[in-house]
């Protein structure tokens, strides 16, 4: 089994004007996905949801400045690190994954255990 | 030595797959002759000669079958190249074996092993290809493999599914599929696509660590996901056709290497999938193409339109195989998109003439074909045979639509075909313009003078004008 990290990119106005409707089949699609991972033989390492990029900090040698590393229309939202056997099955399991307001990028996590 | 006398298990292994792609077929048209039947009695005197030959015929095969071994792509090509090495040498001094392939594949999987043994230390650290089968015990000799996933027991679709797996970028595919499938050196496929050597390295060399960073698994895809897969392969193979067809750019217009490639590549993948329907379909369309790869430029390299074509040096026997196939790639559910085109070129290989061409029906095969692939350029060459069969008004008012769409923008045959619709009607002045429209958007000499010959017809000035709307 590998890792593969899936970055959850959306825009974010699509969440800041969402109704509470959205949000509630937002959450019970990830409650879905999940569900649906372990049916695929794969498994969430972990998972998490980001606050939004308004929030966020970033830091370049030793300034530190408001906002994220870099603007653009669909920021990193949220992510899951999931195991799978390749990539094959990680990208079944990240085309199930929830993006309503945008995509999915996945990414293999670099193995150093070598030996 | 023990390498040299041929192996039984993976020969077995190989006559039950069946022989390797046009094996046996001298009449396959536009050969270069590099390919040709070995003599036996040659045998031994000319190996230099058997090597190349095994080189192009075999190469896929005893690649995809060392790949399996050694696990590591990278390593596998190193021994498979040892492997031809050496048969050069062993060849010249005990004749060549009855099956090259299988001497290659034994020799080239032994060389694996010993370096996976020598190596068994880094080998964690070798970048490996993902079976989804257990790994052949690296302690064992190279056993036969056969039906091991009972669709396919050929590893060369294992290589070709690899190479064009959608997780690779469009040109990375074509370039893998070239070096891995087809054998060519880095070197080569960079002059066939004249790009710099150092950036078609580097587009391999990312493309081969993706393989292995994503675990892109070495499998041929489950029935479920054949269909979209194989779509995938048939387009990077008839891309390499098409680049060939009609070099984007440089001074001949075709460029044989890549289109005996890519026939040679559907060829195989018939041979290992004779029930595709879409495989037959592409085999037959490149074949009928191609019977008219010498008459699409005289002597003195000018492009020549279908119109103008001499239809008796068309390839009859590429025609007579090509149409023999198209009825098993039309029949059995609703054709696609590369059976619909074979198809519109048998109708082209069958007439006698082009005026006797049967343009309606030709017109009804496109209204197919644009039914399962919506395709801008379809629906370009759907209204150039309107034109034909119903006349040049009807024709132009569908390529005006096309280009008010704004899908073709760069599209160097929508003003060709439009200001020869132009110039049928008598419309010289707009038809020069749509000529020189056209020669902005090509790099290709035979093409550029082919627009320069039809711009002094109609009138315009050779040099590209600065005409306004």
């Amino acid at each position: 089994m590998a890792e593969y990290l899936i970055l959850i990119y959306e825009d974010e106005n699509g969440y800041a004007n969402a109704s509470p409707d959205v949000f509630q089949q937002v959450m019970e699609a990830h409650t879905r996905f999940a569900q649906q991972v372990e049916q695929r033989g794969g498994k969430i390492v972990s998972g998490n949801a980001l606050q939004p990029t308004s929030t966020a900090t970033s830091i370049r040698g030793d300034v530190v400045t408001d906002g994220p590393f870099a603007e653009t229309k669909e920021a990193l939202g949220g992510y899951y690190l999931v195991e799978a056997p390749d990539l094959d099955h990680a990208l079944d399991i990240a085309k199930l994954c929830p993006a309503r307001f945008g995509g999915v990028e996945v990414r293999p996590i670099m193995d150093f255990s070598g030996g | 030595m023990s390498a040299a006398q041929g192996p039984g298990a993976t020969g077995k292994t190989r006559d039950a797959v069946g022989e390797s792609p046009g094996a046996g077929d001298a009449s396959r048209p536009g050969r270069s002759g590099t390919g040709q039947d070995r003599g036996k009695d040659r045998a031994g005197s000319d190996s230099a000669a058997a090597v190349a030959d095994a080189h192009r015929r075999e190469w896929a095969f005893v690649l995809a079958a060392t790949a399996r071994v050694a696990g590591d792509i990278d390593l596998a090509e190193e021994c498979v190249q040892d492997a031809y090495v050496a048969a050069l040498d062993a060849w010249s001094r005990q004749g060549v074996p009855r099956n090259p392939g299988a001497w290659l594949t034994t020799a080239a999987r032994r060389r694996a092993i010993d370096a996976l043994r020598r190596n068994r230390t880094l080998r964690g650290k070798l970048p490996l290809l993902i079976e989804p089968a257990p790994p052949v015990a690296v302690s064992s000799p190279p056993a036969p493999v056969p039906g091991e996933d009972d669709v396919i027991p050929d590893d060369r679709l294992r290589l070709v599914f690899t190479c064009c797996h959608p997780a690779l970028a469009r040109e990375a595919q074509v370039a893998l599929t070239l070096r891995l499938v087809c054998g060519l050196t880095t070197t080569e496929i960079a002059q066939a696509f004249l790009v710099p050597e150092p950036t078609m390295a580097a587009r391999v060399t990312r493309a081969k660590k993706k393989i292995s960073a994503a675990r892109i698994a070495y499998r041929v895809p489950g029935a479920a996901e054949l269909p979209d897969r194989l779509d995938g392969v048939l387009t990077v193979v008839h891309l390499l056709y098409t680049t060939g067809h009609t070099a984007p750019t440089g001074e001949n217009l075709v460029r044989d290497d890549l289109v005996e490639r890519a026939i040679d590549l559907v060829r195989m993948l018939h041979s290992l999938m004779p029930d595709e329907r879409e495989v037959r379909g592409l085999l037959a369309l490149l074949l009928l193409t191609d019977a008219r790869r010498v008459t699409r430029a005289d002597a003195d390299g000018r492009l020549l339109l279908l119109a103008e074509q001499d239809r008796s040096r068309w390839n009859r026997d590429a025609i007579a195989e090509g149409i023999a196939l198209v009825p098993g790639a039309l029949r059995g559910g609703s054709p696609g998109r590369f059976a619909l085109q074979a198809a519109i070129a048998a109708l082209h290989a069958e007439a006698p003439s082009y005026a006797e061409t049967d343009w309606r029906q030709i017109v009804q095969l496109y209204d197919a074909l644009l039914a399962v692939w919506p395709s801008p350029v379809v629906a370009l060459n759907r209204a150039v045979a309107l034109a034909l069969a119903e006349g040049p008004e009807a024709g132009l008012a569908q390529i005006q639509e096309l280009e008010a769409g704004g899908r073709l923008a760069d599209y160097r045959y929508l003003p060709a075909a439009k200001a020869d619709l132009l110039r049928r009607l008598g419309r010289r002045e707009e038809a020069a313009q749509a000529y020189r429209a056209a020669m902005s958007l090509t790099e290709n000499t035979a093409e550029r003078a082919f627009l320069d010959r039809r711009i002094a017809e109609v009138g315009g000035q050779p040099e590209p004008g600065r005409a306004t709307g």
